[in-house]
C-alpha cells in the first residue's frame, strides 16, 4: 500500500502574524516556518497505513526552497521519499495551479492512496485536495476523522452538520483529513539524523514538462488584492436597564443582532 | 562564520520546542506545586532521543551533538526548569563521562538503558564538607579482592531518587587533593547504597535532590571508570559538558521570564494604557532579550567548541556564569513586571525565581567560575 | 457572458436549511446590481415543494435536478450534475453554502471547469466589474480581499450567518424547470449516516460560553447558567471562586490556573473581571456580562454589560432566547 502525501509549508500561527502597512501581504520577518498541522496529521496517518499495510510513504511539496525543511520534518517522522517542486514561477499560483502540478508530480509516481490536511492554516482553503482528486480522476472524501482499509476498499468516517458519514470508497483515492483522525507523532532526533540521510528529489516546472503560463499567476483564476488586520473588538457600552426584562431583551439582540449565534 | 542553524539543528529545535510547549508546559507549575517527578515527561523525551542526545547511534542514542543538546534544553527549560536539571543530569553527568571514559563493557551495559530512559543516572561529588572544594573529598573506595568497598555520604544528588546509576567519586590513593580520586559506576542493588534525605528545595521542585549514603558498598572491580587516580580528571571533563547544559537551562528559564514578562505588559493596563508603553518597563524588556542573547551565543559557542574536539572549559565557565546570572536577572526583572502578580503562584514567575537561583550554584558556584576564567588569563 | 447569480441550495427533508436563505438573500442583491436572474439549484430525489420554499425567498428560476442517484450527497454524482449545469448555463455567479458537502463540491467542480475558487467567504461585491471576497486567513488572525479573475463562472463558498437571510414573500412563485440529470453511479457508497446527539461542546472548542463566578453564591446556582447554555447550545465554564469553594469541577475553570478560550461569545455571569480570569478569555470576540456591581473590571472589557441582578436576568434572558429561536 504505497502513500503519497501532499503537505504545504506554512507560518506558525501561534507566533504574531502581522500585516504589512501597505497590505500587499503578511511581514516575513521573524516568522517561524513550519509543516502544516494538517499535514502532520496526515503524514501519521499514512505511516499508520504503512504500519499495518507496508509499502511507502512519499511526501510532496510545492513550495520556495525553504519548504524542503517541511518535507525533512515529514521524513523524521517517518515517511521514506520526498519530492519538492520549487520553482519561483509558481509564486502567485492559485490553488488549482498547485493541483495541477500535484498532479503532474503522482503521475510519476507509484501510489494506492494519496492524503492531504483538509486545510493549510495560512489560506485556511481546502481548495487543493478536491482539485486534485478531480485532475487525477480520483474518487475523494475529505475532512475524514476516520480510515480503514481491507482489499483495496477505503471505510472513511466524516463529520457532516449533525452526524457522521460512513462512506467506502474504492483505491485509489484522495482523502483530506480533519485533526481529529489521530495524535501525530513527533519526529524523533535518530529520526531526524535518518531524516539528513534521505534524498529529496527536485523538480522544476519544465522537468514535469509544464510551463508557468499554464499553471502560474497567468493562469490564477483568483487574486490576493490586500490583506488586512481582523476588525478590532467595538467599544462596549454598560447598560442599567430598567428591568430584568429589559435586560434580557438587550443581551438576546446583542446575541442576535451584533454576535449573530442565534 | 555561520550564525544561522542547520536543518537538522532547526528540526531539533522545532520538535523541542513543540514537545515542551504540548507535553510540559500545561503540567509544569503542578509538578513544581506537587513536588512530583515528571515520569511521563521524561518517558517522552527519552520516546524522542533527548535523554541521550550525543550518544552514538550504536548504544542507543540520537548520535547527535552538543549544538542539538543545548538547543533542546532551552527549549525544555523555558516549559519547567526541574524537567530540564533532570535532562542535562542524564545527559552531561552520567552518560557523557560513560562516553568518554568507559569501557566498551561500561558502555554497553549503560548507555542503551540510559539513553532509552528506560533508567536514569545521578552523579555524586558533592560532600557535607566537600563543596567548591570538590577534591577535599572524603568518600574513600578500598579494594577487597574483586571488589571495591566504598564508604561515605554525598549530597546534593540531582535524580538520586529515581536513579539507577550512580557516578561516585572517591578517594582510593594515599594521596590529597584531586589527585587521590577515582570515579565508580555503582548500581541501585548494589548492597551498601541507600538513598537518604530527599532535600527540601527553593526551587528545581519537581525533581529530587538527595543524600546518598555509602556504607560497606560492594562494587564490581571492572565498575572503575576511568583509570585509578584519573576521577578528578573526569569529574572536570564532565563538569564543562554540564556546565553547557546548565547555561542552556538558565537560557531557557531566562526566555520564559522575557516571554511572559511581554505578554502580561501588552496585556496589563494601568493609568489607561498597556504598561508595556512605559519607558520603565520597555528597559526592563531590553536588558533582558540583550542578555539573552549574549547568554544564548555563549552557550552555543561552547557547544561548538566540544562538538569540534576542541577544549572548552574557559567558555563553558563563561557561559554558564553568564546564563546563570542573565538567569536571575530576567526572573528578578520578570516578577518586577508583573508587580503583585509576579509574587503569586497563580502566574508563573514566583517560580522562575525560584528555579533561577541554583544555576549559580549548581555544577560549580559563580565564584569558581570566575576563579576558571581569571587563571586561565592570568597564569 | 452570463449574469445569473446560482445559489446551490442546502435543504434536507423538505426542508430548506437556514443557509440556503441567506444565500438567496445576498443573491438577490448581487443578481438585481447585475441585471441577472437569482437562480436556486436544487439536487436531491423527491423534491416536491422545494421549489415553492426557495420561489417565496426570493428565487426567480429553480431547477430541479431530481434522481435516485442525488438522494444523499456524493462528490461525483454532484460534481457531475452542478459542473455539467454550471457548464452549459455559464452563470455569472455560484453562491455555495459552507457545508461539508459544499465544502467538498465547490473545489471539485471548479477544477472541472478551470473556475476561481473562494472559501469561507464573509463578504462579497463588486468594484469596478470585478467581484470581490472577503475570507479569514491565519486561522483569523489576518482578513484577505480576493479578486476574481475573468467573467465568470465565479464559485464562492459561503460561510452561514454573514448575510442576512431573504425575507419571504408569501405567494411568490419562481419558473421552475426540471432538469433531466443522468449522472453516472458514484464509485463512492455512501454506507450510513450516524445521527450523533453531541455533548455540549467543550470550553475550548464552543462558539458560546456561559460562565459563572462568585456571584452565584452557590452551586445550585450553576443550574440557572445549565438552562441558559441548553438554549445556546452553549458550554459551560467559571472562573476560579467556584472551583476553589467545591461548586463546580475543576475542568470548568476559566483563566491562569485552568483553560484558556477564545469562543464567538462569552457570558460572564456574576463574575467580577479579576486579571487572572480575564487572561483566560480575553480572546473572546464578544464578552457580555451581567454583575450587579456596576464598578465591577469585567464592564471594562465587556462588548456589552448589563448592570442587574443575574438571577432575575438570567432566567428571563433564557426565556428571551427560546422565544426567539422558536420564531426563526
Amino acid at each position: 500500500m504505497d502513500v503519497v502525501v501532499c503537505v504545504k509549508q506554512v507560518p506558525d500561527t501561534e507566533q504574531p502574524i502581522r500585516v504589512r502597512p501597505d497590505g500587499s501581504g503578511i511581514e516575513e520577518q521573524g516568522l517561524n516556518w513550519i509543516l502544516n498541522y494538517y499535514d502532520e496529521h496526515a503524514v501519521e496517518e499514512a505511516l499508520r497505513v504503512r504500519e499495518k499495510h507496508g509499502g511507502t510513504v512519499t511526501v510532496v511539496c510545492v513550495g520556495p526552497a525553504r519548504a524542503s525543511e517541511a518535507l525533512r520534518t515529514a521524513l523524521a517522522m517517518g515517511a521514506d521519499e520526498a519530492v519538492h517542486v520549487a520553482d519561483p514561477a509558481l509564486e502567485g499560483a492559485d490553488h488549482l495551479g498547485v493541483a495541477r502540478v500535484l498532479a503532474r508530480v503522482l503521475g510519476q509516481l507509484r501510489y494506492d492512496l494519496v492524503l492531504c490536511g483538509r486545510l493549510a492554516t495560512d489560506d485556511n482553503a481546502s481548495v487543493v485536495g478536491s482539485a486534485l482528486a478531480e485532475y487525477l480522476g480520483l474518487p475523494q472524501a475529505t475532512a475524514i476523522s476516520k480510515l480503514d482499509i481491507q482489499d483495496g476498499l477505503a471505510t472513511v468516517e466524516r463529520e457532516v452538520e449533525g452526524g457522521v458519514e460512513v462512506l467506502q470508497v474504492p483505491l485509489p483515492a484522495v482523502f483530506t483529513v480533519e485533526r481529529t483522525i489521530n495524535e501525530p507523532r513527533y519526529p524523533t532526533l535518530p529520526g531526524i539524523m535518518k531524516a539528513k540521510r534521505k534524498e529529496i528529489r527536485t523538480f522544476t516546472l519544465p522537468d514535469l514538462g509544464l510551463s508557468a503560463e499554464e499553471v502560474g499567476p497567468e493562469a490564477a483564476r483568483v487574486r490576493y488584492a490586500r490583506f488586512e488586520p481582523p476588525p478590532r473588538r467595538e467599544a462596549g457600552r454598560v447598560v442599567t436597564p430598567d428591568s430584568p426584562e429589559e435586560g434580557a431583551r438587550l443581551i438576546a439582540e446583542f446575541l442576535q443582532e451584533t454576535a449573530k449565534v442565534l | 562564520m555561520e550564525f544561522a542553524l542547520t536543518e537538522e539543528h532547526r528540526l531539533v529545535q522545532q520538535t523541542a520546542r513543540e514537545f515542551a510547549t504540548r507535553e510540559i508546559l500545561p503540567v509544569a507549575s503542578q509538578l513544581d506545586a506537587e513536588h512530583r517527578f515528571p515520569a511521563e515527561i521524561v518517558r517522552g523525551l527519552a520516546e524522542l532521543g533527548l535523554m541521550g542526545v550525543t550518544v552514538p547511534e550504536e548504544y542507543g542514542g540520537a548520535g547527535m551533538d552538543h549544538v542539538a543538546y543545548v538547543l533542546a534544553m532551552e527549549e525544555v527549560a523555558r516549559a519547567c526548569a526541574s524537567t530540564a536539571a533532570i535532562m542535562s543530569v542524564n545527559n552531561s553527568l552520567v552518560c557523557d563521562p560513560i562516553l568518554r571514559y568507559g569501557t566498551e563493557e561500561q558502555k554497553r551495559r549503560y548507555l542503551p538503558v540510559l539513553a532509552s530512559g528506560r533508567e536514569l543516572g545521578c552523579y555524586c561529588l558533592t560532600e557535607p564538607q566537600a563543596g567548591s572544594d570538590a577534591a577535599s573529598l572524603q568518600t574513600t573506595a578500598r579494594l577487597d579482592g574483586e571488589s571495591w568497598v566504598l564508604n561515605g555520604t554525598k549530597v546534593f544528588v540531582t535524580n538520586a531518587r529515581e536513579a539507577w546509576v550512580f557516578i561516585v567519586y572517591a578517594r582510593t590513593e594515599e594521596l590529597p587533593g584531586a589527585r587521590g580520586i577515582s570515579a565508580f559506576l555503582v548500581e541501585r542493588d548494589y548492597p551498601g547504597i541507600t538513598v537518604g534525605k530527599v532535600e527540601r528545595k527553593m526551587g528545581l521542585l519537581a525533581s529530587s535532590t538527595c543524600e546518598v549514603l555509602l556504607e560497606d558498598c560492594r562494587v564490581p572491580r571492572e565498575n572503575l571508570l576511568g583509570a585509578r587516580g584519573e576521577g578528578f580528571k573526569v569529574a572536570l571533563s564532565t563538569l564543562d559538558g554540564g556546565r553547557i547544559g546548565i547555561a542552556a537551562q538558565a537560557v531557557g528559564i531566562a526566555r520564559a521570564a522575557l516571554e511572559e514578562g511581554v505578554a502580561y505588559a501588552k496585556e496589563r493596563r494601568q493609568f489607561g494604557r498597556p504598561i508595556a508603553e512605559f519607558q520603565a518597563i520597555q528597559w526592563k524588556i531590553a536588558d533582558m532579550a540583550t542578555r539573552i542573547e549574549a547568554a544564548r551565543l555563549l552557550t552555543l559557542r561552547a557547544a561548538w567548541l566540544r562538538d569540534q574536539g576542541k577544549r572548552c572549559t574557559v567558555e563553558a565557565s563563561m557561559a554558564k556564569l553568564f546564563a546563570s546570572e542573565t538567569a536571575m536577572f530576567a526572573a528578578h526583572q520578570g516578577v518586577q513586571i508583573f508587580g503583585g502578580y509576579g509574587y503569586i503562584k497563580d502566574y508563573p514567575v514566583e517560580r522562575y525565581f525560584r528555579d533561577a537561583k541554583i544555576t549559580e550554584i549548581y555544577e560549580g558556584t559563580s565564584e569558581i567560575q570566575r576563579m576558571v576564567i581569571a587563571r586561565n588569563l592570568l597564569a | 457572458m452570463g449574469r445569473d447569480v446560482w445559489v446551490v441550495a442546502d435543504h434536507a427533508a423538505g426542508s430548506v436549511r437556514r443557509i440556503t436563505l441567506e444565500l438567496l438573500g445576498k443573491g438577490r442583491e448581487l443578481a438585481d446590481s447585475h441585471r441577472g436572474k437569482l437562480v436556486a439549484l436544487g439536487l436531491g430525489h423527491g423534491l416536491e415543494g422545494l421549489a415553492q420554499v426557495l420561489g417565496e425567498y426570493g428565487a426567480d428560476v429553480v431547477l430541479c435536478a431530481d434522481h435516485p442517484s442525488l438522494a444523499s450527497y456524493t462528490t461525483e454524482a454532484y460534481g457531475e450534475v452542478v459542473s455539467s449545469l454550471v457548464r452549459e448555463r455559464t452563470p455569472w455567479l455560484v453562491l455555495v453554502p459552507s457545508t461539508a458537502w459544499g465544502r467538498d463540491l465547490a473545489p471539485r467542480v471548479a477544477a472541472r471547469l478551470g473556475a476561481g475558487v473562494v472559501t469561507d467567504v464573509e463578504a462579497l461585491w463588486v468594484e469596478d466589474g470585478q467581484v470581490l471576497a472577503r475570507r479569514p486567513m491565519y486561522t483569523r488572525k489576518v482578513m484577505g480581499t480576493v479578486r476574481y479573475v475573468g467573467e465568470g463562472p465565479h464559485l464562492a463558498v459561503v460561510l452561514p450567518k454573514v448575510f442576512a437571510p431573504a425575507a419571504r414573500h408569501e405567494g411568490r412563485t419562481a419558473e421552475v424547470e426540471r432538469v433531466a440529470v443522468q449522472p453516472a453511479p458514484p464509485r463512492t457508497k455512501l454506507v450510513e449516516t450516524r445521527s450523533v446527539q453531541r455533548e455540549r461542546a467543550s470550553l475550548t472548542e464552543a462558539e458560546v460560553i456561559v460562565s459563572g463566578g462568585r456571584g452565584l453564591r452557590g452551586p445550585e446556582n450553576f443550574a440557572l447558567l445549565d438552562a441558559l447554555a441548553a438554549e445556546l447550545g452553549a458550554a459551560v465554564g467559571s472562573s476560579r471562586p467556584p472551583v476553589d469553594s467545591g461548586w463546580v469541577p475543576h475542568d470548568y475553570e476559566i483563566g491562569q490556573t485552568g483553560k484558556t478560550v477564545s469562543p464567538t461569545v462569552y457570558i460572564a455571569v456574576g463574575i467580577s473581571g479579576a486579571p487572572q480570569h480575564l487572561a483566560g478569555m480575553s480572546g473572546s470576540k464578544y464578552i457580555v456580562a451581567i454583575n450587579k456591581d456596576p464598578n465591577a473590571p469585567i464592564f471594562q472589557v465587556a462588548s456589552l454589560g448589563v448592570v442587574g441582578d443575574l438571577f432575575q436576568i438570567v432566567p428571563k434572558l433564557t426565556e428571551e432566547v427560546r422565544r426567539r429561536k422558536a420564531q426563526a
